[in-house]
């Protein structure tokens, strides 16, 4: 969307944007307006109200027309505060572009100049100013527009130094660019809105600063005047004749608020963050707005979910990320759920518990039971009280995951005392007992530790002991091992294996990565575009796919052993959930698809092994060896 | 922690000296022969040859600096000519009222602007969101001086409520009430504008931390909203808020010149602007160099402040 | 045989706690000096887990980074001096992030162009014919030049990541992690695309890579890294099948795989050591089984003949 039509949505914004036109086309024709001339006093008529013969708005206390001078005064000050607001903007970031782009010492000399600068209160800088170059409206100009400078550069600086060390940059190092070009063609171009957005944002402050030093009668000099010195004038004739003040300050209010409703929609229309509505807090539980009858609990399994449907509302777009999901875990089990990015695993992991970010998640239809309880329907008050004490979470990348300004014996010990009331001293020695459990060394002295001061795979470690505190049914890890290196993942795995044994752990595991499930889970459910494609016994599916996704997925992944290789790659991308295919997701991209696949919507049907494909690779109810499994 | 402080004290020499070098440059660019543009036409020769002393105009500028600088050091900040008393003297009396203003106003906004900011968020697009966004726009919008001149309509002449002007009444007691009856008009006027500017920034420095994974693994655990908002996300959400407030207290500072002026306010921002109306550039360089110093040692406070909330700033 | 790319001493040392003067408050080895020799049309593969000084080391080929020591030398040339565009034309890079490494503010035929207008001083016709030939050669339709980085999926950027390091007409490519942003079933892809390209066009790759049994399959030898240094060198179907130095058959063991039981190959619970506070000697000695009092004292050096180990009780004593 352009960014002219996104500025017009905003409703304030283009209220702002229309009284400034307003304020900038009557500024414009001021000069052609027959006015009274705004500087000549007539003391006879001094101090006349609003409305009176000849002066609309009255007339100040040397008699000369307050309209008049209120529209002067508004070209001057808008003339003064753009003027100021461009070159400390300018000046500012070309400052700000050239210490974050070269670094280093450059970077830090720069830098130091500006934080003496800054060391200032701005006012004593601009006053300084004004002092040694004499009291004046250009002083005043050059004044704050000095003192402004620091601000641009510091914000400037900080976006630069982001940009710069973006891996196009060096790119275009690579491609042969020297870095006037690369400041000019690659940085630039992404600073600019950040620039806009700067200015936009600061020019009505910049409006009220110079004003301000008008006020005190060290801006504009008489008889001009702006609506600083305007309203400086008027003070004392306050108590008397309050109009004379209430006009020029009326104005200066009206001018900076329109110009910063302005300043907040180009801010919203530039601001990618915003765009996409990132900047959306997430509410305290998933939005639950189900249609369709809810499914009730059936079978023995601890935790399952019925056709979960959980859905992400962004504009206009629905995306089903979840299209009717259904899976189920024993005591003691540990399923896997296996898929490639945008499937639908982690989605499946967060619905459960209502941690899906909600906007823009909704989860549009289902049920999820916990020992026959629809945690669907459930009130936030009983869902918060099952959360972390029935069914924990181990999530993936353990430095974003833990509070980073309290200590892991903290964290641990709100996790066991927002359950349970017990006393400080005993939850410290439960979290102690915890971390021993993790095998975490020097437990003791670890406690007091930050996130930050411990390595990978110790952090994660202190996530999964976060997860055992309140001795949970179910726990649901979230690729707790993708952010870590080979040789720390095996810990960790083997640690979840040794802890699941020892305390009879319902484990839901998902991951990308098909040697973790296989060494880790006994049974695992794939996903392809937010539905689940095939489930069964770790072994049976690993070694007899049974559908055309799971068995090419399996053969496009190297191995370690098989030396070097051509791979089987699938062709084309997985579908976009706000655009799924009729009928079968993977039908684009598979092999055997015919022209059933594409129509109608395909069941997942099996015993133990299901399948959801026409053409199943393997039968998967006459398969002796899976039927066995099932059995047992 | 001690080391950090001392350490950060130490790294202020070198701003405390590059503010020195800032103003002196800045005062040496007054046009045409100093003494007669300081004092004006009308000076007599006895003061311009006087100033010629103090400021030891036939030397050369380093020489003048480090005279100037190690006058400072020794607590000579010179004399002012129009008051006809040391400029030291007179800021000291001057700040003492510009801190009580200033600091009723910064406790203000930051207590005032992080609750507005914090409520926003957690409950954004609702009512009080609105209400909030809507007042911090028109807090930042209005300039303070005419706020202030309005209080004054409002509230003095009108209701009588609070003096219109002034620290202490001209007769009578020095109460502590009777000071906040003066302080309440100009310290509210002073804090509306840096109220704004922190409940907005905190707003969004809550919905971005809010978003924060760390904040997922709290609600994971079940931990009460309440405890999420508070406890979870203000903290870390204080991180980007506590070096803002360090900015705000210059802002506030900055402010407070305004409302000197508006209400009679015997503060050093008077004292300055008066002082340059007057050409007394010894009293505005020294006034200057001192505000500022101060405001270098709050900043240590704020860096203090932020190296204890956060640990991963290393001390 | 002729040597593609050849490394001397090759070493990088960071400063850290950096101050306007004065020397920094300590420094940190991410490179230690390393000899490499790639044959030309070979696939080098390095591995090694984060913090290995992989990066640096494939930064510092390109002039990213400027080596604090050592040479490089291509095609039997030396190049030392750090300049990117200098290097270009002769060794390029394919970024791990294809997403960040695309310019969001340009189409993807300006950043097409850039490499042929800066490197090769193309007119506009050759430089338009020479872009749809490379599209052609990656598989990619050039109606997706006058698209924004943003409309692209993770496998199509990477594609166009590595359009961009041929228009180059550089020799040799260094893929620092090239696959491992993507899907397994976009992986595949790429990495036969990879494949593909090299037996065309005759180039030299160095394989950057965490992912052991990426790097098997891509590689003809293989070179792990473990904090800063070569371990251990050799052809890539032996070096994880019978690994010389306990570090890879650490690693070897860790990879999850089909088939094979769930154990911790590491009885203890130990990781890299503080690269600022360095070990004395052999930096893996803390987490090796086989440690010895030698291994305390002595940095081991890379020694042996077709499979090379840098350490003094390595696991087959031959080879």
């Amino acid at each position: 969307m352009s960014f002219l039509a996104l500025l017009a949505r905003n409703r304030l914004a283009l209220a702002g944007l229309v009284v400034m036109a307003l304020v900038v086309a009557l500024a414009l024709v001021t000069p052609l307006l027959p006015l009274a001339d705004p500087d000549v006093t007539d003391t006879g008529n001094r101090f006349l109200p609003p409305f009176s013969e000849g002066a609309l708005l009255g007339t100040d206390h040397l008699g000369r027309d307050l309209l008049s001078r209120l529209l002067w005064g508004t070209r001057l000050s808008l003339a003064v505060g753009f003027a100021a607001a461009v070159i400390a903007a300018v000046l500012g970031a070309a400052v700000g572009i050239v210490a974050g782009y070269y670094g280093g010492r450059v970077d830090n000399l720069i830098m130091r100049g500006v934080d003496m600068l800054m060391a200032f209160p701005y006012i004593l800088l601009a006053l300084a100013i004004v002092a040694a170059l004499g009291p004046g409206l250009l002083n005043a100009l050059i004044a704050v527009a000095a003192v402004n400078i620091p601000f641009f550069a510091r914000n400037i600086r900080g976006i630069t130094v982001g940009i710069a060390h973006k891996e196009f940059v060096d790119a275009a190092k690579l491609a042969g660019m020297g870095d006037g070009r690369i400041i000019l063609s690659e940085v630039l171009p992404n600073v600019i809105p950040v620039i806009v957005i700067a200015m936009s944002t600061t020019v009505g402050w910049m409006i009220l600063e110079t004003a301000g030093l008008s006020f005190l009668g060290l801006g504009s000099q008489p008889p001009q005047a702006d609506l600083g010195s305007m309203l400086g004038e008027a003070r004392s004739a306050l108590i008397t004749n309050p109009h004379t003040s209430v006009v020029p300050g009326m104005m200066i209010l009206v001018i900076v608020m329109a110009i910063n409703l302005l300043g907040d929609g180009v801010r919203d229309a530039l601001d990618p963050r915003l765009r996409s509505g990132a900047l959306s807090r997430p509410m305290a539980a998933t939005m639950v707005r189900r249609e369709g009858p809810v499914p009730q609990p059936e079978g023995e399994a601890l935790l399952a979910l019925r056709e979960l449907r959980t859905e992400f509302h962004v504009k206009q777009r629905v995306y089903r990320a979840l299209g009717g999901v259904s899976l189920g875990v024993r005591p003691g089990e540990c399923l896997g759920i296996i898929g490639e990015s945008g499937s639908g695993k982690s989605v499946t992991a967060l619905s459960v518990m209502g941690l899906v970010a909600s906007p823009p998640g909704v989860i549009a239809g289902g049920a999820v039971h916990y020992r026959g309880e629809d945690l669907v329907g459930a009130t936030y008050e009983r869902l918060r009280s099952l959360r972390g004490r029935e069914i924990a979470y181990i999530f993936q990348d353990p430095l974003a995951t833990l509070h980073p300004l309290y200590t892991v014996g903290d964290q641990l010990a709100e996790a066991i005392r927002v359950h349970r009331g017990v006393s400080r001293g005993e939850a410290r020695s439960r979290t102690l007992a915890l971390l021993r459990d993790v095998r975490i060394p020097n437990a003791e002295s670890r406690l007091d530790s930050y996130p930050h001061e411990m390595s990978g795979g110790m952090r994660q470690r202190v996530g999964i002991a976060m997860a055992l505190a309140n001795d949970p049914q179910v726990i649901i890890a979230d690729e707790p091992t993708t952010a870590l290196d080979v040789t720390v993942q095996a810990q960790i795995l083997s640690l979840l294996d040794t802890l699941r044994r020892e305390k009879g752990l319902a484990i839901v595991f998902i991951t990308h990565d098909f040697g973790v499930v296989a060494q880790l889970c006994d049974r695992v459910a794939v996903m392809y575009a937010g539905r689940i494609v095939e489930e069964g016994p770790t072994q049976a599916v690993l070694e007899t796919p049974a559908h055309p996704y799971t068995r090419r997925l399996i053969a496009c992944v190297p191995e370690l052993g098989e030396g070097k290789r051509v791979l089987h790659a699938i062709p084309g991308l997985p579908p976009a959930v706000d655009a799924l295919p009729p009928g079968c997701a993977f039908a684009p991209r598979c092999d055997k698809a015919a022209e059933a696949c594409r129509e109608g919507d395909v069941a997942l049907h099996g015993g133990a092994r299901k399948v959801r494909c026409l053409f199943p690779e393997t039968a998967p109810e006459t398969d002796p060896e899976t039927a066995a499994e099932a059995a047992q | 922690m001690g080391s950090y402080i001392l350490k950060r004290l130490v790294s202020a020499i070198p701003v405390l000296l590059g503010i020195t070098v800032i103003v002196f440059a800045i005062m040496a660019l007054i046009p045409g022969d100093p003494a007669t543009a300081i004092l004006g036409s009308y000076a007599t020769p006895e003061n311009v040859e006087k100033l010629n002393r103090d400021l030891g105009l036939d030397k050369p500028a380093v020489q003048r600096y480090a005279i100037w600088l190690w006058n400072m050091v020794q607590g000579d900040f010179g004399r002012s000519f129009s008051l006809n008393r040391p400029v030291l003297d007179e800021v000291l009396d001057r700040f003492g009222a510009t801190l009580v203003l200033a600091g009723t106003s910064f406790v203000l906004c930051s207590v005032v602007g992080v609750a507005a900011g914090v409520v926003s968020a957690a409950r954004q697009y609702g009512a009080a969101d609105r209400g909030i966004t809507f007042a911090v726009l028109l807090g930042i919008s209005i300039p303070s001086f005419f706020l202030g001149m309005m209080m004054i309509l409002l509230f003095a002449v009108r209701l009588r409520w609070f003096p219109a002007s002034g620290m202490w009444p001209i007769y009578g007691d020095r109460h502590l009430w009777v000071l906040l009856r003066h302080l309440t008009m100009p310290a509210l006027a002073l804090a509306v504008v840096a109220t704004g500017v922190v409940a907005r920034l905190a707003r969004s420095a809550m919905l971005e931390v809010l978003r924060q994974d760390y904040i997922r693994t709290a609600r994971a655990k079940g931990v009460p909203e309440r405890g999420v908002i508070w406890r979870h996300a203000l903290r870390a959400a204080m991180v980007s808020i506590i070096p803002v407030l360090g900015i705000q207290a210059g802002f506030v500072l900055s402010g407070a010149v305004y409302i000197e002026m508006v209400f009679q306010w015997p503060g050093v921002g008077r004292m300055l602007v008066d002082a340059i109306l007057k050409r007394d550039i010894l009293l505005v360089q020294g006034g200057v160099v001192f505000v500022a110093a101060c405001y270098v040692l709050f900043n240590i406070v704020v860096d203090v402040a932020q190296s204890l909330l956060d640990p991963r700033i290393k001390t | 045989m002729t040597v593609a790319l050849k490394l001397e001493e090759l070493s990088k040392t960071f400063a850290v706690g950096k101050r306007l003067f004065g020397p920094p408050k300590g420094r940190v080895h991410a490179v230690h000096p390393v000899t490499l020799e790639i044959a030309s049309g070979e696939t080098l593969g390095i591995v090694g887990e984060s913090g290995c000084g992989k990066s640096t080391l494939a930064r510092m080929l390109v002039g990213l980074l400027e080596p604090s020591g050592g040479h490089i030398e291509i095609d039997g040339e030396p190049l030392d001096n750090a300049d990117p565009a200098v290097f270009g034309k002769r060794i390029q890079y394919v970024f791990q992030d294809p997403i960040s490494s695309l310019n969001p503010r340009k189409t993807i035929r300006q950043i097409m162009e850039v490499p042929l207008k800066r490197l090769h001083r193309m007119d506009k016709a050759q430089r338009a014919a020479r872009i749809s030939e490379i599209f052609s050669q990656v598989n990619l339709r050039e109606e997706f030049l006058d698209r924004y980085p943003h409309e692209f999926s993770g496998g199509q950027a990477q594609r166009i990541g590595i359009a961009r390091a041929l228009a180059a007409e550089a020799r040799i490519l260094i893929l620092d992690e090239p696959v491992s942003a993507l899907d397994v079933s976009v992986q595949a892809q790429v990495l036969n695309l990879l494949a593909d390209l090299k037996a065309r066009l005759g180039l030299t790759y160095l394989f950057i890579s965490h992912d052991l049994a990426v790097v098997e399959a891509v590689s003809d030898r293989v070179a792990v890294l473990y904090f800063g240094s070569v371990v251990e060198l050799g052809r890539a179907e032996e070096v994880f099948a019978h690994p010389r130095h306990p570090y890879t058959r650490l690693l070897a063991d860790s990879a999850p795989v089909v088939g094979r039981a769930l154990t911790a190959p590491e009885g203890r619970e130990t990781e890299l050591p503080d690269p600022l506070n360095p070990p004395r000697g052999c930096a893996f000695r803390a987490r090796c089984p086989n440690a010895g009092p030698r291994c305390a004292g002595e940095v081991p050096m890379l020694d042996g003949r077709s499979q090379q180990a840098a350490c003094f009780h390595p696991l087959h004593p031959g080879a």
